[in-house]
């Protein structure tokens, strides 16, 4: 007989190995994914995980990739993080990051064709302002009419690829392009441009702020109380109350963290690797990034693991179409999938699974049970 | 006489622990039988596994001399077994029909089950509108829909889970009438409580359980309440009494406080006024669902109201949130220790940061001191006897009275210049508890002023300086505690004088 | 279902046609609410049955056998929601976008090779005489198979929900497992139960989108129909009438939009587009703000059960 029994703290041990459980997991149903859509599972695999970091002719061109795809995925990750803690929702990253990333080149291709050194980092802060007044649509509604979050900002995001489709069709669309739908390179901008800060290695502005974010994340949960609000508020909502932690002012706090930091990204995107706004801009970042946070555990150091391992998906499935014909749709199911046996294997850590019959002296766990005896 | 339930070496075991160890017991028909024992004695363990909600490890069972083997709450109900459970097996959005239908194996129409709800309900004195919502009932018409559910079954024995912890003396009353007539009608009672009197005026016969074992049997007519609860113990309980203190100043002062309900089943706070001084313990007694977790939020700071319907020392605190309250020092610990008072998944040390942040000046420029919150949380471990393996240890793990401790000295240790508690010796065991009410007298002889809301009476009669009823939100005048008859009591919290 | 001509019958018809997905994949979600579980991966069954649907219907050459694998779709991605939720514990909200997410990359790759290819459809019953009903005949009988399911459906969960035993006792799941659980009904297998009956219903609902109402297929062609779906659950208060109601108000909207885009009026079409979300928006927020005191929503409502010992 199997039995389930809860554990009265999780694992840590646990907390740790699921990821890597899941992982492996993905792994085995990835080869039997490829094996049915007629692949050879070991050379998907090996190109969707491998080559793109040890292939000697492809490496060159997709290591600094990883970073390029990484930045991203990790910096709305970490936004995310704090409100998935707090159990607030936000799963509209993907429309502040469309927003910020909109609203950011506005304000840079407003003044065009200057050359200013001020330039590129108004538009970043436009962008980071983008992101946030954009989330704090479903957070003002979340916290005032008590509308659901999910949903709101959900819905938010089909809104923000109309208004990334009207702008660069119409008022950000390039003068100069022809009557081409997209807006001006801002990566062949100067004042615009977010470059390459170290030669091959992919940093941009984008990785320094990601890499910031992770730091401050990490300090924000280990000492700082406002961290430990958001955690008490995620545990226990009653108990939060109680403690003084004001709910509205939470869902606020929440929001515009991870609406700012998406719209950061936007904006180092539209600058850097994207290089314009066109009306494809939008290619998933703030979804795939709930699954970097839930890979990540939640925790600084985890997404950035689990950011990076995520890019690479991105860069070998890329790969994988050219080389063997995967279609990129596998590598969403791939990643889908990661996130389901992520949550399923979650149980290890919350439960202790055993088989037989209970063992009645297991000291440990007596008092819990005394009290679910009674 | 044929026993109507025979339990021969019941065990059923948990992890950790032994919940029913070799338990046996008769029960014989139409008899009321109690079943006495402290939180964790394996009370509810024994009844669940002959409601067929809990499958025992070993041991048999046998109702009128057949095998009783109840694989589900259904089968119970269809050999004859019906039960009335502690926290109510209702739901409120439904009507009292639905509610009555799926306690029944097999049930009528709901338009006939309406007839007959009422026809069961006017036979034994039960008075029920079958149309109504649940949610909208009184603690003491839910428990006469649960009542007449199981009486709808024609059951035989009748397991009772304490049902009068939610009633007032008066409904006691009315409950014990309708038990007698069913049990004068042969069906047999099997009654759990931890109320002694109570037992001492209904029950024919007693079982009393420590630890999951029998320990011994009482009768109830002829052994004294205190030489039952010695038994149940297993040792002498030392007794509690009232502060000695004599009245100071007035500390805290509520004037006309009124709140709406903060949810559909919640309740209005109604021009609520009160004072308290140094050295006073004020007991607020009700019975449950009557406004007193509406009361505590309203002084924890959890809802805010007026600047002025909240003293604090002279000053208004009405307006101010929990953590403002708290470093004037107004204190409270709320009555659902996992989830409100304390949050279940974090550490003891977590769990100390939670109140005592700002007193404790467990934080600086918003960075908490995790040495400082250690610390503090030790301090509270070792003053008031909670047992747990080390700070670190979730909340979650300790016990209902090692938490209860914890979550009363984490406040205490605050040196609160106000403390409010509320149900604070719930679910604890006679040790722990006699611990707790010890504490908050001592600590009103100190100079504090305390006001303890709680549904148990006998409490507030042994630890309180004056007395108050809490009935549907409004509060009635304060009286002094010594010299207080339970009649009088029951007539303020029926509300007949609520001020 | 292309609208050109600007005239009542082809509006009301393409409101019929429009509202039918949301009708369906909303009374899904509705049972599977009323039984305590929230389900956020309605957009990703419904696009799982949608690509489900219309690659067995090409490659059969039978609609219905689409309709029954668009359902088949649906309810197997229901059943690892209901695996991972109600068997291995695991977060609803979390599982449900993993759900979401799942289902558009895996619809993709299903259905990979049969973006534009137009699918087989199906007709319609004969109502004889009503069809000739001026302007409303034309409109409302003569519709296909499917449109008048989704209404038989609607009053199907409206009977079962507050007519039957088991009604009961799915509500009586939803609205608190503890007390269901001690008066020994079978919580996790009543939850179960719903979701795999939600699970089919979007994939249903998926199918009608690739069946009947495009009828081909494009890569996330759903477009946030699933999440729209569950607004109007949350709009209908939990109760099927008022669903349907819901289902037709968003229908209406959409379908006008739709007309108003062919129509080629002044407006940016981006704007036309959008509008169907943000009318959702406003009405989740004018619900909110009209139940301020607590909601009808099942008190368990995403609450995951574990039976006490």
């Amino acid at each position: 007989m199997i039995r389930v029994e809860p554990r009265p703290a999780p694992s840590r041990l646990w907390n740790a190995l699921t990821p890597l459980l899941a992982v492996a997991l993905t792994l085995a149903a990835g080869a039997l994914m490829f094996a049915a859509l007629g692949v050879g599972p070991g050379a998907a695999l090996r190109t969707i995980f491998l080559d793109p970091l040890f292939d000697p002719r492809l490496a060159a061109f997709s290591r600094p990739q990883l970073l390029v795809k990484a930045a991203p995925l990790i910096l709305i990750a970490i936004g995310l993080s704090l409100g998935f803690r707090a159990g607030i929702w936000n799963i509209g990253a993907e429309g502040q990051y469309l927003i910020g990333a909109v609203l950011g080149a506005a304000a840079g291709l407003a003044l065009f064709p200057a050359e200013s050194r001020l330039i590129f980092p108004l538009m970043v802060l436009c962008g980071l302002l983008g992101g946030l007044l954009w989330a704090m649509i479903p957070a003002l509604l979340k916290a005032y009419a008590r509308t659901n979050e999910i949903l709101v900002s959900l819905l938010l995001v089909y809104v923000a690829e109309n208004v990334v489709a009207w702008a660069a069709l119409g008022p950000l669309r390039n003068p100069d392009g022809g009557g081409f739908p997209g807006s001006r390179q801002l990566s062949r901008w100067d004042a615009a441009s977010n470059p390459e800060l170290i030669a091959g290695t992919g940093a941009h502005w984008g990785v320094v702020a990601a890499m910031l974010a992770v730091v401050l994340a990490y300090a924000l949960f280990a000492r700082a109380k406002l961290g430990y609000d958001i955690r008490l508020a995620g545990e226990a909502p009653r108990a939060a109350r109680f403690a003084g932690v004001s709910p509205p002012r939470l869902v606020i706090l929440c929001f515009a963290v991870s609406g700012g930091l998406a719209g950061l990204a936007g904006i180092f995107e539209a600058t850097g690797p994207s290089g314009q706004i066109g009306i494809d801009f939008g290619v998933g970042y703030g979804f795939t990034a709930i699954i970097v946070a839930f890979l990540g555990r939640l925790n600084p150091f985890g997404i950035v693991l689990a950011g990076l391992l995520m890019a690479l998906t991105y860069i070998g499935g890329e790969l994988a179409q050219m080389m063997v014909g995967i279609p990129l749709a596998a590598i969403q199911a791939l990643q889908g999938m990661l996130l389901f046996f992520l949550l399923g294997v979650d149980v290890l850590s919350r439960y202790r699974v055993r088989l037989g019959r209970a063992r009645p002296a297991d000291v440990a766990a007596a008092p819990r049970a005394a009290e679910a005896a009674e | 006489m044929t026993p109507l339930l025979q339990i021969d070496g019941l065990t059923k075991a948990y992890p950790g622990v032994v919940a029913n160890d070799d338990v046996s017991l008769t029960v014989l028909p139409g008899e009321v039988h109690a079943l006495l024992g402290e939180n964790g004695a394996g009370k509810s363990t024994l009844v669940k596994a002959i409601y067929g909600l809990v499958a025992p490890d070993s041991g048999t069972m046998t109702l009128e001399g057949r095998p009783f083997v109840p694989a589900s709450p259904h089968a119970a109900r269809a050999a004859g077994v019906g039960m009335v459970f502690q926290h109510f097996s209702l739901w409120g959005a439904l009507s009292v029909a639905e509610n009555v239908a799926l306690g029944m194996e097999d049930p009528p129409p709901l338009r006939d089950l309406a007839r007959r709800i009422r026809d069961v309900s006017a036979e034994y004195g039960l008075p029920l509108d079958p149309a109504r919502l649940v949610g909208d009932l009184s603690a003491g018409e839910r428990q006469r829909v649960e009542i007449v559910r199981c009486l709808l079954g024609r059951p035989r024995l009748l397991v009772m889970d304490e049902p009068t912890s939610v009633l007032t003396p008066q409904e006691v009353d009315a409950l014990f009438a309708t038990l007698g007539k069913l049990s004068a009608e042969g069906t047999a009672i099997l009654y759990i409580s931890h109320k002694l009197e109570e037992i001492r005026a209904l029950c024919d016969r007693a079982t009393i359980l420590r630890r999951g074992r029998v320990v011994g049997t009482a009768d109830p007519k002829a052994d004294s309440a205190r030489a039952m609860a010695e038994a149940m113990v297993g040792g002498t309980i030392p007794e509690a009494r009232p502060a000695q203190a004599a009245p100071g100043a007035v500390r805290l002062e509520v004037r006309a406080l009124s709140l709406p309900a903060p949810d559909a089943f919640g309740t209005a706070l109604r021009d609520v006024s009160f004072q308290v001084r140094a050295g006073e313990v004020l007991g607020i007694g009700g019975v449950a669902g009557n406004g007193q977790d509406e009361l505590l939020a309203a002084l924890s700071g959890e809802r805010r109201s007026p600047p002025g319907a909240v003293l604090m020392d002279g000053g208004q605190a009405g307006h101010l949130p929990p953590p403002a309250r708290r470093r004037l020092g107004l204190l409270s610990a709320p009555e659902e220790r996992l989830g409100h008072a304390a949050a279940p998944a974090m550490t003891l040390t977590e769990n100390a940061l939670m109140t005592g942040a700002a007193r404790r000046g467990l934080v600086r420029r918003g960075l908490v001191s995790w040495k400082g919150a250690r610390r503090f949380a030790r301090e509270v471990i070792e003053g008031f006897d909670v047992r747990t393996p080390s700070t670190e240890t979730p909340a979650r793990a300790l016990s209902g009275g090692n938490l209860q401790k914890f979550v009363i000295g984490r406040e205490i240790l605050q040196d609160p210049q106000v403390l409010v508690v509320n149900q604070p010796t719930w679910g604890v065991d006679a040790s722990a508890a006699s611990a707790i009410r010890r504490a908050l007298t001592d600590l009103a002889e100190g100079g504090a002023a305390v006001v303890v809301i709680s549904q148990d009476l006998d409490e507030l009669l042994e630890i309180a300086t004056r007395f108050a009823a809490l009935a549907g939100g409004r509060l009635s005048t304060a009286v002094p505690a010594a010299g207080l008859t339970l009649d009088r009591i029951g007539l303020m919290l029926g509300g007949a004088e609520a001020a | 279902m292309p609208v050109i001509d600007l005239n009542w019958t082809a509006f009301l018809a393409s409101v019929l046609v429009v509202s039918t997905p949301f009708l369906l994949a909303a009374l899904g979600e509705l049972v599977v609410e009323r039984a305590g579980v929230l389900n956020l991966g309605v957009e990703g069954m419904m696009i799982t049955g949608a690509a489900a649907g219309i690659v067995v219907a090409i490659e059969t050459g039978s609609p219905w056998a689409g309709f029954l694998c668009a359902a088949l779709g649906g309810l197997g991605l229901g059943l690892v929601f209901a695996l991972l939720t109600q068997g291995l514990q695991s977060n609803q909200v979390a599982t449900g976008l993993g759900l979401t997410l799942f289902g558009l990359g895996f619809s993709a790759l299903l259905a990979q090779g049969y973006v534009g290819v137009p699918a087989p459809t199906i007709g319609g019953p004969d109502l004889g005489p009503l069809r000739d009903v001026p302007i409303l005949g034309p409109a409302l009988f003569a519709r296909d198979w499917v449109v008048y399911l989704g209404l038989l459906a609607a009053l199907g969960v409206w009977l079962y929900l507050f007519r039957t035993r088991s009604g009961l006792i799915l509500r009586a799941v939803g609205e608190g497992h503890d007390a269901a659980h001690a008066l020994g009904y079978r919580v996790r297998a009543t939850r179960v139960a719903a979701i795999a009956f939600g699970g089919a219903m979007a994939g249903l609902a998926g199918g009608y989108l690739t069946l009947v109402r495009v009828p081909s297929w494009t890569d996330g062609m759903t477009a946030g129909a699933g999440w729209i779906a569950l607004a109007i659950v949350v709009f209908g208060g939990w109760r099927p009438g008022r669903v349907l109601l819901g289902a037709w108000l968003f229908g209406g909207a959409q379908a006008l939009q739709l007309r108003l885009q062919a129509a080629q009026v002044p407006v940016p079409v981006e704007l036309l587009s959008m509008s169907p979300y943000l009318i959702t928006i406003a009405v989740l927020v004018a619900i909110s703000v009209r139940r301020r005191a607590g909601g009808a929503a099942p008190a368990c409502l995403g609450q995951p059960f574990r039976a006490g010992a």
